[in-house]
């Protein structure tokens, strides 16, 4: 069993590693005259139950352990990792990770102390962890039967509930030593509707930092599912998307997949300070139209993108992005805030102890503007409705990003018409929110589903967004 | 500079020992049946930036993969663990989850009778990739980003250059007696320059991929290519919308490969999430195409002895002049379909198998890229895409592109912003011009391929 109110005291009992072994590894790791080094230590146990015609028959259990070193010198980084937690590995770790600083020269002795986040987050009284087996399937059969029961022509259905519990533990050669325990829950369900030889898919799900009650509060799991078969079989009547430049209004919550495509990734500290990024040095100067004020947030209760502290130690903050349509903000890890003298966000994050950190994103989102939803569709002659997407990419140099619609309409003289099939919207990430003439009230976070891959690896994220006006923006459907 | 040597990892008589460890313990836990597979890689990179190292990292990891059925039952599970009690504790856990899952007929170990009986050596390894030299990495990283900038004035910004090497072990035994292993390695050069002119940047890349050191391409032919790749984008615009031909660069058009492979495995079929369900014995692409999944190509990036259910990997001709010939099965959903296994489960550490190609290409016609761009009047030549927008049920296909645009047969200016578009279905079967130039470059290749008419958004 895992002490999940002790992380510390976990890692000190399972592997046997004192203060003094940490402090003797960062002392290796620094024996050449490097800047900063620190020790990433993780117990992740990550339980998945699927769901496939009608039945629960796949049931797994995956526990992972390992510690990661790194090692900064000037711009260079040493990162040596193992599955292998003992005093030995880790020494071994912290020597080959030490090997990156090539100048020989004694690091001065590091002395750790311990410390919990100031606050937390996510307080689970019962972690998702707890959930028993039983629980999780009677919680998918309700899925597949509310699926059924929404619709006869729903043929299929695919559920999942993964729920991990994570512990760390990071030492660094500041001296400090902060742990965390980090929950996250997902439920997704895919749903294949068939009528007269077509067939359809609709993709829904949710979750967080979340207990497994979240799921059921609410019937918050019906809500998810009924929105997957509505999907399904709403795609079941949609014709081809127009192709070409238009006016496009994204719905709120999860379409603001488009911040963090088109301008959160440019905003990464390290494609800043090489001077990669579309956006260098246009910190100050006018990326928006002035409705637009965007921030990330990794403070948010119990959100799938949240974090008490980051993979480096430092508290996750609000970062203010863009102001009324002024680029004010980037997002960093510490090797690029130290060589850029810019301030720490606590947005250095890694996928796992296989991994060293980067400035990566949280949940972002846009804040909330005057005008309300019907305005903003009645504003429009002829344009795209687009409320659900499926992924987004982004070329940070080019500045050129898409992100694809799995449920849009036709806009038509200001009325919301016919559903068209999915298409990829593709756009110009340092000029698309200049062109958004109105942004609605209507803020909503999205469901906490994204997963951000960046440089091979994967971190949860959230995205939020109210509705918006987007005046030109090019959709790739196939009516030319 | 020198690297402190790696920790040894387990010698092969020792992961044996732990898969048929494990295994008993299961079956005395009350397991009916059970495979185990263990994955264990050292790893070594070294990143480069504007002549200077960036990065360097060692890696060290196993996993084990257990599967237990009781019964009609069953469940997964993951360790690093290997120590008897860990495998005990995790066999017992496997167990229990089993029993409280549904049963389900078609699950279970392969016959004992399909699985693979020989070993093979399929040139899968080399020597080398156990022992890294720091110093060779960040030479052969150094020599491909000079190379890049060296090439053009341009090319002022690099996000840098990564060699990598991995050797690994991967082992599978289950109840039915099968236990085997075999070792893979993987060596890896990839350059990303940036060019800039009038105050707009472009990135490109390329690499190269070898299963042995001396059969990697040279770092300064990678770093031109590169180079080459990415000044070629500068300048770039949008075009108007239209129809138009598309051809697809033999890099881009292995994409094309890999969503006509996740509409042919086994799951997306008995699940009905393919575009080609029930289409099998249907004219499904042009004449001009075949397409084979073949797991025993000497030195393939995909090449393997047997699947991850001990099955031996085999050639199958997945699509023949056009026609559907087999989808790619694994154990289960040969049962669900009614079919044989083709011998292409794979499995992630932990997961269930599931089928996936081995080495899939699309047979080399007979004309080449240059011919095939001359035989265009006005259309676009696919260098890179971007997104997800390909729906699996559908086929319907819709992505960001990024090419150059062919004027009267000739290369006449760079293009971006712009997306291609139609439905995976329809594209195959206007495929109406196959190149000579198949190269594999990883696990799925595909040489030129020009499709007649998609629709392309632009201004």
């Amino acid at each position: 069993m895992v002490d999940s109110t002790q992380p510390e005291r976990f890692f000190r009992d399972r592997y046997g590693v004192s203060s003094g072994t940490l402090e003797h590894a960062l002392g290796s790791a620094l024996a050449r005259r490097a800047d900063y080094g620190d020790l990433y230590f993780e117990f992740r146990t990550t339980s998945a139950v699927a769901l496939e015609d009608g039945l629960v028959k796949k049931a797994s259990k995956n526990v992972s352990q390992g510690v990661g070193v790194r090692v900064l010198a000037g711009e260079k980084t040493g990162y040596a990792y193992s599955d292998d937690v003992t005093v030995a590995s880790i020494e071994q770790a912290a020597r080959t990770a030490g090997h990156i600083a090539s100048d020989v020269g004694g690091a001065p002795a590091v002395a750790v102390r311990s410390g919990r986040p100031a606050r937390d987050l996510y307080a689970l009284a019962a972690p998702p962890g707890d959930t028993s087996l039983p629980q999780a399937i009677a919680l998918l059969e309700a899925v597949d039967r509310e699926a059924r029961r929404y619709d006869p022509r729903i043929k299929n259905v695919m559920a999942s509930l993964v729920v991990e519990h994570k512990l760390v533990m990071i030492v660094t050669s500041d001296g400090t030593l902060v742990s965390d325990v980090q929950p996250l829950a997902r439920l997704s369900m895919t749903c294949i509707a068939e009528d007269g030889g077509v067939r359809q898919q609709g993709t829904y799900g949710g979750g967080g930092r979340q207990p497994f009650a979240f799921f059921l509060d609410g019937d918050r799991h019906l809500r998810f599912t009924r929105e997957a078969a509505r999907q399904a079989v709403l795609n079941l009547d949609a014709v081809d998307a127009p192709a070409g430049e238009m006016t496009v209004v994204l719905g709120p919550g999860w379409p603001g997949i488009l911040l963090h495509e088109a301008v959160g990734h440019g905003l990464e500290g390290d494609f800043n300070r090489k001077g990669t990024s579309a956006f260098a040095k246009l910190l100050g100067t006018k990326v928006a139209s002035e409705l637009c004020t965007v921030v990330d947030d990794g403070t948010i209760p119990n959100r799938r993108g949240s974090l008490n502290v980051d993979d480096e130690g430092t508290p996750t903050s609000r970062t203010v992005l863009i102001e009324r349509g002024v680029l004010r903000g980037y997002l960093q890890d510490r090797l690029n805030a130290r060589l850029t003298g810019m301030p720490l966000t606590g947005n250095g994050r890694r996928e796992s102890y296989a991994h060293s950190p980067m400035p990566r994103m949280t949940n972002t989102f846009m804040l909330a503007g005057e005008s309300t939803p019907e305005e903003i569709l009645r504003s429009v002659d002829r344009g795209i409705y687009a409320t659900s997407f499926g992924g987004g990419q982004v070329d940070i140099t080019s500045g050129k990003f898409v992100f694809s619609a799995s449920e849009a309409y036709l806009i038509e003289h200001g009325a919301v018409t016919r559903p068209v099939k999915g298409a990829t919207l593709i756009g110009n990430g340092p000029d698309v929110l200049t062109r958004i003439s109105m942004v609605g009230h209507d803020l909503a976070l999205d469901e906490g589903i994204g997963t951000c891959g960046k440089n091979g690896q994967s971190v949860p994220v959230g995205v939020g967004l109210p509705t918006i006006r987007i005046d030109g923006l090019t959709v790739g459907g196939t009516q030319a | 500079m020198s690297i402190a040597a790696g920790a040894p990892g387990l010698r092969p008589e020792e992961l044996r020992a732990a898969l048929l460890s494990i295994l008993d313990f299961a079956t005395h836990a009350g397991a009916t049946a059970a495979d185990a597979v263990l994955v264990q890689h050292a790893a070594f990179a070294a990143g480069v930036r504007l002549g200077e190292i960036e990065k360097l990292t060692d890696a060290r990891e196993k996993r084990l993969g257990l599967r237990v059925f009781v019964g009609e039952r069953s469940a997964l599970a993951a360790t690093a663990d290997l120590t008897r009690g860990g495998l005990a504790r995790c066999a017992e856990d496997t167990v229990a989850l089993a029993r409280v899952t549904q049963p389900d007929p078609a699950q279970g170990l392969p016959e004992r009778a399909a699985l693979a009986t020989e070993a093979s050596d399929l040139d899968l390894y080399d020597d080398v990739a156990a022992v890294p030299s720091p110093e060779d990495a960040i030479a052969r990283a150094r020599a491909a980003e000079a190379a890049a900038l060296a090439s053009d004035p341009r090319l002022t910004n690099s996000e840098g250059a990564e060699f990598s090497q991995t050797a690994a072990t991967i082992a599978y035994a289950s109840t039915l007696g099968f236990d085997g292993g075999y070792r893979s390695s993987a060596f890896h050069l990839g350059v990303e320059p940036v060019a800039v002119s009038d105050g707009r940047m472009q990135r490109d890349y390329w690499y190269a991929r070898a299963r042995h050191l001396a059969r990697l391409d040279d770092a300064a032919e990678v770093g031109r290519r590169a180079g080459a790749r990415t000044v070629r984008r500068l300048g770039a615009r949008r075009v108007p919308t239209q129809e138009a031909p598309v051809v697809f660069e033999a890099e881009v058009a292995a994409s094309l490969l890999r969503h006509l492979a996740s509409a042919v495995v086994g799951q997306s079929l008995y699940r009905g999430t393919s575009f080609l369900l029930g289409r099998l014995g249907e004219i499904v692409a042009s004449p001009l195409v075949t397409v084979v999944d073949d797991g025993r190509m000497p030195g393939g990036h995909g090449s393997r002895p047997f699947d991850a259910e001990g099955l031996a990997t085999r050639r199958t001709t997945v699509i023949e002049d056009g026609r559907l010939a087999s989808y790619l099965l694994d154990v289960y959903s040969a049962r669900r379909l009614g079919l044989a296994s083709t011998g292409n489960a794979a499995r992630a550490v932990g997961d269930t198998p599931s089928a996936a190609p081995t080495n899939l290409y699309l047979a080399a016609g007979t004309t080449s890229p240059e011919a095939i761009i001359a035989s265009v009047d006005r259309g676009l030549l696919v260098t890179e895409l971007i997104g997800f927008g390909v729906n699996a049920v559908t086929g319907d296909y819709s992505r960001g592109a990024v090419g150059l645009w062919i004027e009267h047969g000739e290369i006449a200016y760079p293009v971006e912003e712009i997306t291609i578009a139609g439905n995976l279905l329809e594209m195959f079967r206007d495929i109406d011009l196959v190149g000579d130039d198949l190269v594999f470059r990883g696990s799925v290749a595909a040489p030129t391929l020009k499709i007649r008419r998609m629709t392309i958004a632009g201004s």
